[in-house]
């Protein structure tokens, strides 16, 4: 069994390294859908990949990855959204988590909005 | 359609934060000699009504404003059900809701666990604020992970620092191994 002796060694690592992180007000907030209409459709992965991708590059820092519950557009899930302080909105929609690592890449590294897979984008009537 | 039932028990536990728990306690529980798989999940959140109670497994009952239906419960009702096991729902306004499901663990019609370590995972590091007791037995073997226990040992570093969070990954994947012997469940 894995111990909790374990943890004691990381803190000490991690101790030195940690500032008071608080809110930053400059934090890109990337936020998954988590409620069943989400969860259903894959959501878990998605909100998985981006957390994980997000500490492997050191972004910590910048961005936060957070969940939420039903936004009303249960038949676009999983659905995430981009929220960078000063700049509008950006939905996501039927996300799974290659899409989720190219939106990494391109819009939360890049600097570029995925357009093909924004809630805009789709052909909604 | 949930796909696992640890989806489920994402589901249901999402629900649980929403009402305001501050504690959630999670069991998974497999006895091969009973052929049942248990979950158990318990909160201290605002509870509900007898009335509230007795509708969440109305499929045409939520209380969310952004849609009409509300499935998470009904959904993990009948996959209880629908594999001979049983479901029920406790709850007390100001006291917190106790969900249990019992599946029959060799019936056909029962989906797989599923990734229950991902879900654990996912709900400690997306609720910092909340804590967690997830035991998970299989037969007269078990473990449990404490959130309490980790935050007394780690102070004030979060528990989403990457070190911490994939300790914690860790931690539910090695110890369910070990636990389960690798068993698919």
């Amino acid at each position: 069994m894995k111990s909790l002796a374990e943890l004691k060694a990381i803190r000490e690592r991690v101790q030195s390294q940690v500032s008071m992180r608080a809110e930053d007000h400059n934090h890109i907030r990337v936020v998954v859908g988590m409620a069943t209409c989400g969860i259903a459709s894959g959501a878990r992965p998605v909100l998985t990949t981006l957390a994980n991708a997000v500490q492997e590059k050191g972004l910590t820092d910048k961005i936060a990855v957070t969940q939420t519950g039903c936004i009303g557009l249960c038949q676009y899930e999983p659905i995430v959204e981009v929220m960078e302080p000063g700049k509008e909105k950006v939905t996501y929609i039927k996300m799974n988590p290659d899409k989720a690592l190219e939106v990494v890449e391109r819009h939360l590294i890049g600097g570029h909005v995925v357009e093909e897979y924004t809630l805009n984008h789709a052909d909604i009537k | 359609m949930m796909t696992e039932i640890s989806l489920n028990i994402l589901d249901v536990t999402e629900n649980s934060t929403r009402a305001g728990a501050k504690l959630v306690s999670i069991l998974v529980k497999a006895d091969t000699g009973q052929d049942t798989l248990t979950v158990s999940i318990k909160d201290d959140g605002c509870g509900m009504t007898k009335e509230q109670a007795a509708q969440v497994t109305d499929p045409f009952f939520t209380t969310r404003t952004t849609r009409k239906v509300g499935l998470g419960i009904p959904f993990f009702k009948y996959a209880a059900e629908s594999t001979g096991g049983s479901f029920s729902i406790q709850s007390e306004v100001g006291k917190g809701t106790i969900v249990t499901a019992v599946f029959g663990l060799s019936h056909i019609d029962r989906m797989p666990l599923g990734d229950i370590s991902s879900t654990i995972h996912t709900l400690i590091i997306c609720h910092p604020d909340t804590e967690f007791v997830y035991t998970y037995e299989y037969d007269d073997a078990s473990f449990t992970l404490d959130t309490r226990e980790l935050k007394e040992i780690l102070g004030d570093i979060p528990l989403n620092t990457p070190e911490v969070s994939q300790y914690i990954m860790e931690y539910l994947t090695e110890n369910k191994q070990e636990t389960d012997g690798g068993a698919l469940l």
